[in-house]
């Protein structure tokens, strides 16, 4: 199992990602340099977030343009496994690989603290660990996590099941009270049509520990790693 | 130069640099001759208060340098080292030459940005992040944490909540987008502010010891290489005409403050990094305050040798920039690097790597001197040390006249509340006891994975990956006890950071300091000063523990008001079984209720005193150094004996603030509590609301009691079971009198919603 993570100049949580994967998962991990071309064989790529290139214009748009992105599309339409977490999701959207756009949190702040998610479909290689409908504990750290689809995207993300994890209150009520950033339909997570790429807001990969408080992020991880070794 | 030595330099040139003119004589004597423009501007910045440190230095030699851990002193951020799970008991300064450099070293420090800040509070705010964090990676320490101590006017007032909302998303614009966790500190309101807030903040860095490196120049024929940013005129004169001088009415200072970018910031750091894990970086320095002047001189002299430099390689961002200015310039994001000759291409590929200039401009001598020349000419020739070494000023001081009324207050005269509930609420919802989600919850306070203890509680903690040790952090002054008592105003800023980190479970460990003053010009402010620092150095040296680095901002001044003394203290602690961390929300229903320390009927300078009756008055609490340590050690054993569920620091508010605190500060399960047994024989008030020092509230499962109250009886820390836990109401009883009885939900409302309305409406 070999998996990459994506350095984008800016991105900051790219050593948390590897840390997990190394020393949380014990599986094989390196880094890709955003000026790379050649993905050498991976079995996922894990953009991480954080602000490419300093996020001065739209968050991720200048990323997409980064030369690593090429050969990450090619895998990516071969069905290759593409996970993208905060600014990695945004940059999945600027770069086309998921529908839909960000736009800033809704009070215009940066939020940073633990919220909960619901698992709207765990019936993808990233979410099989977890059971139907199953609430997680999870933290968010953005400035612009507010995701917005027109209207017929957004109904093809549901005929789809393409929408796998939505904001929700602890005992996993869905509804305007407990979204955090206004995202639309309370949306923090969607995949591809294929089912090949996911991008959420919350950060999976500070969720995996007993002592961070909450492991409740572990099993997208775990999903993958099972995914890929069936 | 020659050229420029022609005119006579007037007066005003050299007073408005900030210079007097004795020490315009001094330069002239320095030099044997009349100084270059370029000189001229470099004294000015090198010898002022924000660099030279000429009028405090004196009285910061107090500061204890060693303590029970290992220290390390650099010339720019200090720390200490950890080499197994108990502090060592000896100390030596490291010394470069030794081999076996095992251990992890620990690399903090705390720093200013406060005349900035009133200026222009977003981007000041930003470049004193960006400052403070590159002061710790310039030493080869990866930076994990920032903690920042904010105080501003009240709120009430426009301009106060201009400040704070500007700082705050100044710090989180910076901090986030760099990748550093924001995970503590504190915000304080008070009127001594209103015309010059304080920004003070703090970094805190890891490396292997044997991967440190200094902020030194040696070797002949090294070169001198600046890296980062381009060179603008941005920034000029920051420390020494800003920094250095109190506000005054209608006065423009807008173009000195500084503009951040952390963008650039965080490939600069990743950089730097790397190119000291090559081991080809002889030393390093951020070019801060004075810019190059400063890195070029203190470098050359920390180092022992001198440097020759060309300006026209210095890469720049405007046209025709004449040599002073780019020797004065304080744009941001800019370092200079003393590598080996041979290793030059090297390191050069990885800051280009990373986007970033690389640029030789210079090369280390062996003349002692720092020559600078403009496209070959020499512009300025001075020896390195005879710019570092400021004059030492022996400040007149003496005790304010005021405080002698001040300092009376008869208890008979304050009105007792009718209704302590009231009283409660409206101090839970005070500005600086309230909560500060609003504003911690726009850092990102979580990244690179180490936060175990998320802000809000007594102290960060941050775990040691790899390790089963964990680092926690604190910040602390209660500023309005320093106005009424400095000496003793520090050193219970000092007991109390200790005192926030044993709550915890650490090992109170080692300080930095950011002392916050007036004008020391004027003997009373000074007074203020000098007594501060005796109180933070008697309080370190009972506590056995360093101060390993530290700043002093002077002439925090404007014609509304001079702020209250305020030394923040950063302190460092260390947990030595992170599963032993401990946090101060009560966990379980039926928990005994324990208060170790004992009350006394004093409520000089309470937040009670100031919230209720408008009153800035009377002492600040008794602190009684050998009782604090008694506590703080009896209740760091019960925690890392696993015996205690909660505890928490009596601080602000007292009492019956501390004790609702607990029942609520975890939203997901607060836990009430009915408190029946505070049998002191004092008014009501000083009882529920009190700041009575050394007491920390514990909680624990009713089989605990009898242990803790065996060890607490061995250190000889007063006990006290005060009552349980459970229930949906806070209750606080004396005989049959209910004093407090509220439901979670109205205290919760009151704590955690009223910044968010004070600011936002």
């Amino acid at each position: 199992m070999k998996f990459g993570v994506v350095v984008f100049p800016g991105s900051n949580c790219d050593q948390d990602c590897f840390y997990v994967i190394k020393d949380v998962l014990k599986e094989s991990v390196k880094y890709i340099w955003h000026k790379d071309t050649d993905l050498d064989g991976l079995d996922c790529v894990i953009l991480p977030g954080g602000f490419s290139y300093g996020d001065y214009l739209r968050t991720g748009a200048i990323a997409r343009f980064s030369p690593v992105m090429k050969p990450i599309a090619d895998f990516a339409k071969k069905g290759g496994t593409v996970i993208g977490i905060c600014n990695g999701f945004q940059i999945l959207l600027e770069a086309g690989l998921l529908p839909g756009a960000m736009l800033r949190n809704k009070n215009l702040h940066f939020i940073c603290r633990y919220v909960y998610i619901k698992t709207e479909n765990n019936q993808t290689r990233f979410t099989k660990s977890y059971n139907a409908g199953q609430i997680l504990k999870i933290p968010i750290a953005h400035n612009e996590g507010n995701y917005y689809i027109d209207a017929a995207g957004f109904k093809e993300l549901r005929n789809n099941n393409q929408i796998v994890f939505r904001y929700c209150s602890a005992r996993g009520e869905v509804s305007e009270q407990f979204n955090p950033n206004g995202a639309l339909d309370n949306i923090a997570g969607i995949m591809n049509k294929k089912g090949n790429v996911l991008g959420m807001m919350p950060h999976p990969e500070r969720s995996s520990e007993r002592e961070l408080g909450s492991q409740d992020g572990y099993p997208v991880f775990k999903s993958i790693v099972k995914w890929l070794k069936i | 130069m020659a050229k420029d030595l022609k005119e006579k330099i007037k007066p005003e040139v050299y007073r408005s640099l900030g210079l007097s003119d004795q020490e315009y004589q001094n330069i002239t004597k320095i030099l044997k001759r009349q100084p270059s423009n370029t000189e001229l501007a470099m004294f000015s910045v090198e010898w002022s208060e924000h660099c030279g440190y000429p009028r405090s230095r004196k009285w910061l030699r107090l500061l204890p340098k060693t303590g029970k851990y290992k220290t390390l002193i650099g010339e720019d951020s200090g720390g200490i080292i950890i080499d197994g799970l108990a502090p060592l008991e000896t100390t030596k300064p490291l010394n470069s030459k030794t081999k076996s450099l095992t251990g992890l070293a620990i690399i903090f420090k705390m720093e200013s940005h406060n005349h900035p800040s009133q200026v222009e509070p977003y981007e000041g705010s930003k470049t004193g992040i960006g400052g403070i964090i590159r002061d710790i990676f310039t030493t080869g320490a990866r930076p994990i944490a920032l903690l920042d101590s904010l105080r501003f006017g009240p709120l009430n007032i426009g301009k106060s909540k201009y400040l704070l909302k500007g700082v705050v998303k100044g710090i989180a614009d910076y901090g986030n987008c760099v990748g550093v966790p924001t995970v503590g500190g504190e915000i304080y309101f008070d009127k001594s502010y209103t015309g010059n807030c304080l920004v003070n903040v703090m970094c805190i860095g890891i490396a292997k010891r044997s991967e440190l490196i200094r902020a030194k120049a040696f070797g002949v024929g090294n070169s001198i290489m600046y890296v980062g940013s381009s060179t603008g005129r941005d920034g000029i004169g920051g420390c020494s005409i800003l920094a250095s001088h109190e506000f005054k009415a209608g006065e423009e200072k807008r173009p000195t403050v500084q503009i951040g970018d952390p963008f650039t910031e965080k490939c600069l750091i990743e950089a730097t990094l790397e190119a000291i894990n090559t081991g080809y970086v002889v030393g390093i320095k951020d070019m801060g305050a004075a810019g190059l002047t400063c890195c070029t001189s203190e470098m050359a002299s920390a180092g022992n040798s001198g440097m020759d430099i060309e300006l026209q390689a210095v890469p720049r961002r405007e046209e025709n920039m004449q040599p002073w200015e780019l020797m004065m310039s304080e744009s941001q994001e800019r370092m200079l690097i003393c590598v080996k000759k041979a290793k030059v291409e090297q390191i050069k590929k990885i800051f280009l790597k990373w986007g970033l200039n690389a640029s030789i401009i210079g090369e280390v001598t062996n003349d002692g001197g720092v020559t600078i020349r403009d496209n070959g000419k020499i512009v300025a020739q001075i020896k390195a040390h005879s710019l570092t070494q400021a004059p030492v000023y022996d400040m007149p001081y003496r005790k304010p006249r005021y405080l002698r009324e001040l300092n009376k207050l008869t208890l008979s005269n304050i009105l007792k509340p009718k209704d302590y509930n009231k009283v409660l609420r409206k101090l839970l919802a005070a500005p600086s006891i309230t909560n500060k989600a609003w504003g911690y919850e726009q850092y990102d306070h979580m990244v690179q994975t180490n936060t175990v203890v998320l802000p809000g509680s007594d102290a960060a903690v941050l775990r040691l990956k790899g390790t089963n040790k964990a680092i926690a952090a604190t910040t602390d002054c209660n500023s309005r006890y320093c106005f009424l008592n400095p000496y003793r105003g520090a050193q219970i800023a000092v007991a109390e950071a200790a005192r926030n980190l044993v709550c915890s479970g650490a090992h109170p460990a080692a300080v930095t300091d950011c002392l916050n003053f007036g004008n020391p010009e004027k003997p009373e402010s000074f007074w203020q000063f000098k007594n501060c620092v005796q109180g933070l150095a008697d309080a370190c040296r009972s506590f056995n523990i360093a101060v390993v680095s530290g700043n002093v901002s002077f002439y925090n001044e404007s014609p509304k008001s001079a702020i209250n003394p305020t030394p923040t203290i950063g302190m460092i602690g260390i947990i030595n079984d992170i599963n032993k961390t401990c946090l101060q929300n009560f966990k379980q229903k039926g928990d005994v209720v324990i208060l170790l320390g004992y009350s006394r009927e004093e409520l000089g300078a309470s937040e009670y005193l100031q919230e209720i009756h408008n009153l800035t008055r009377g002492n600040a609490p008794q602190l009684d150094l050998r009782l604090e340590q008694a506590v703080q050690k009896a209740a760091l054993q019960v925690i890392e004996k696993g015996l205690v569920n909660s505890a928490h620091d009596c601080s602000e508010g007292g009492l019956a603030v501390a004790l609702a605190e607990s029942c609520i500060s975890n939203k997901d399960n607060m836990i009430g509590a009915i408190i029946d047994n505070l049998n002191y024989d004092m008014r009501l008030d000083a009882l529920l609301f009190g700041e009575s020092q050394s007491r920390i509230i514990l909680s624990c499962s009713s089989d605990c009691v009898e242990k803790i109250r065996k060890i607490a009886l061995e250190f000889k820390a007063p006990f006290r079971v005060i009552g349980k836990t459970g229930g949906r109401v806070f209750r606080i009883l004396k005989a049959e009198e209910e004093l407090i009885y509220l439901s979670l939900e109205d205290l919760y409302e009151e704590w955690s919603g009223s910044l968010k309305k004070k600011i936002e409406g």
